[in-house]
């Protein structure tokens, strides 16, 4: 089972010298515990582009992201976990880790 | 209501979650054991008036069913091969009862999970263990059925797509998951204790019961919570007196009117012993453990004049402490109305209104103040108020009769 874990942020690229140790000490645990799919951090939203190829005519570009809110997705993490209460442990200890917020989700 | 309806209807109460929680465990699908234990009973429904109450009802059930599960299973595996032929036969021998007790607390625990909002696990609670129906639960909660029904689905779809598990918490996890599961459990004994419907039975014995015995099962994992023993208390001590509180003509009996002779002794001194092992703790007590105590005051008096209401009164400060509902207030101001008079209570009573104007409590206290004081013409509107909310049959043929009792 797979859930994909979302880092809550209203800034980009503020994650301080103590908070990027305590994530990399993290990743190294999660790598131990065999829980490690896939991590990383994204750039700024104002840095994202829109694809619309949904329409016959040529793909539609639009510059920024496609929900401008005060909070946004500022990086995420894929954990391999045999439940939800496995994966809510681990997300706290990531929680805790980077000093930010954290949606949980499934894989389908 | 004929024998082999009263017999479906009770052993609805006592077989729904054991039929639930086994299906939940062998399918691992809460839904299709939802669905399916559901449909056994509508079978039973249709076949036992005609055939007879089989001699094991609830292995009957249970047969029944795992086979509509299975049906089920079939149908969906033409389409989706997820499901292995394996876990599919018709001839399993159903599980003896008793090891299916503990699966209840399982299935509580999945529906209590954190990760569910408090009105979901209350609803599933509800729906899961206590096999309530969706209009029952949506009327409980002064909500339409479809939503009702919208959210249970809701919730039975997150813990099948989250992979919530169905188990019961390490020891670590234990007591912080209790705490969840000890608001559910007193919602649903309040609502055996004050049934909610029209056709409803004014006291839902059955239910509860059930909250007694997952309280007490929780009680023998985590003996040394306060707030589990404080909540097996309080029920213990309410359900004691039960049999006192509805007159044989189906009336709401109010503490003060109650034989206390009919009290259940034996559930009284149980309550008692618990409330006095927490005071041996000294230990700061949470809200459970102090309602248990307000209520082991009110069942070591004799008779209603011989109440320590001041003592009932400095509980009530301290709970109000701990919890600031506006539904504490005014059991408080009822409590207060029996030290320093009514027109006190009423003074405080009515500063509470805004938040409790849709509540029958507010307007059944109110009214009965209003009585004390004379204001006969307010008190019977503060009725007439607190009938049109009430949900509890007899509550309302209690309150009915003290309308018609007034003066003028």
């Amino acid at each position: 089972m797979q859930y994909l874990i979302s880092v809550i942020d209203n800034r980009t690229g503020s994650s301080t010298p103590e908070e990027d140790a305590a994530i990399d000490a993290f990743n190294e645990q999660l790598v131990a515990g065999g829980h490690w799919v896939f991590a990383g951090g994204l750039s700024a939203p104002s840095d994202a582009t829109v694809i619309d190829a949904r329409g016959d005519g040529e793909p539609i570009f639009t510059d920024g992201p496609y929900l401008e809110s005060k909070e946004h997705v500022a990086g995420f993490w894929v954990f391999e976990a045999p439940d939800l209460d496995v994966a809510l442990k681990l997300a706290a200890a990531a929680s805790k880790a980077c000093n930010r917020r954290l949606e949980v989700r499934p894989f389908l | 209501m004929s024998d082999v309806q009263e017999a479906i209807t009770r052993v609805h109460h006592e077989e729904w979650a054991r039929v639930v929680a086994s299906l939940t465990r062998r399918f691992g699908d809460l839904d299709i054991a939802e669905e399916a234990a559901a449909e056994a009973f509508a079978t039973a429904v249709e076949r036992w008036p005609a055939d007879g109450v089989p001699p094991n009802p609830g292995a009957w059930l249970t047969t029944a069913a795992n086979r509509k599960a299975i049906d089920r299973i079939r149908r969906e595996s033409k389409r989706d091969d997820k499901q292995k032929e394996a876990q599919m036969s018709y001839d399993e021998p159903p599980e003896p009862l008793g090891v299916i007790d503990d699966e209840r607390l399982r299935l509580i625990f999945t529906c209590c999970h954190p990760a569910l909002a408090m009105e979901t696990r209350v609803a599933l609670t509800l729906r899961m263990v206590g096999g309530l129906t969706v209009p029952e639960i949506a009327r409980g909660f002064l909500v339409q059925e479809t939503a009702m029904g919208q959210r249970i689905t809701r919730a039975k779809a997150k813990i099948k797509a989250a992979k919530i598990p169905y188990r019961v918490p390490s020891a670590e996890d234990l007591p912080g998951r209790v705490s969840g599961v000890l608001s559910v459990l007193f919602l649903v004994f309040n609502e055996g204790y004050l049934a909610t419907g029209p056709d409803t039975d004014p006291i839902r014995h059955e239910l509860t019961a059930e909250a007694i015995r997952l309280t007490r099962l929780i009680r023998a994992l985590l003996p040394e919570d306060g707030e589990v023993a404080g909540l097996l208390a309080l029920m213990l001590l309410t359900e004691a007196r039960r049999t006192a509180r509805v007159s044989a003509s189906g009336e709401l009996i109010s503490l003060r009117d109650q034989d206390r002779g009919a009290w259940d002794r034996a559930l009284v001194a149980e309550g008692h012993r618990l409330v006095r092992e927490r005071l041996a703790t000294r230990l700061p007590p949470g809200r459970y453990q102090i309602l248990a105590a307000i209520n082991a005051v009110h069942t070591s008096a004799r008779d209603a004049a011989d109440t320590d209401w001041s003592q009932v009164v400095a509980l009530y400060d301290q709970l109000v402490r701990v919890d600031r509902s506006p539904i504490v207030a005014l059991n408080r101001a009822i409590a207060v109305a029996e030290v320093d008079g009514p027109e006190v209570a009423l003074a405080t009573i009515d500063r509470l209104g805004d938040k409790l104007s849709g509540y029958h409590a507010y307007h059944a206290a109110r009214a009965d103040l209003l009585r004390r004081v004379g204001r006969s013409q307010e008190s019977r509107t503060a009725y007439d108020a607190a009938i049109e909310l009430a949900e509890n049959t007899a509550e309302v043929a209690y309150l009915s009769r003290r309308r018609d009792q007034l003066a003028g």
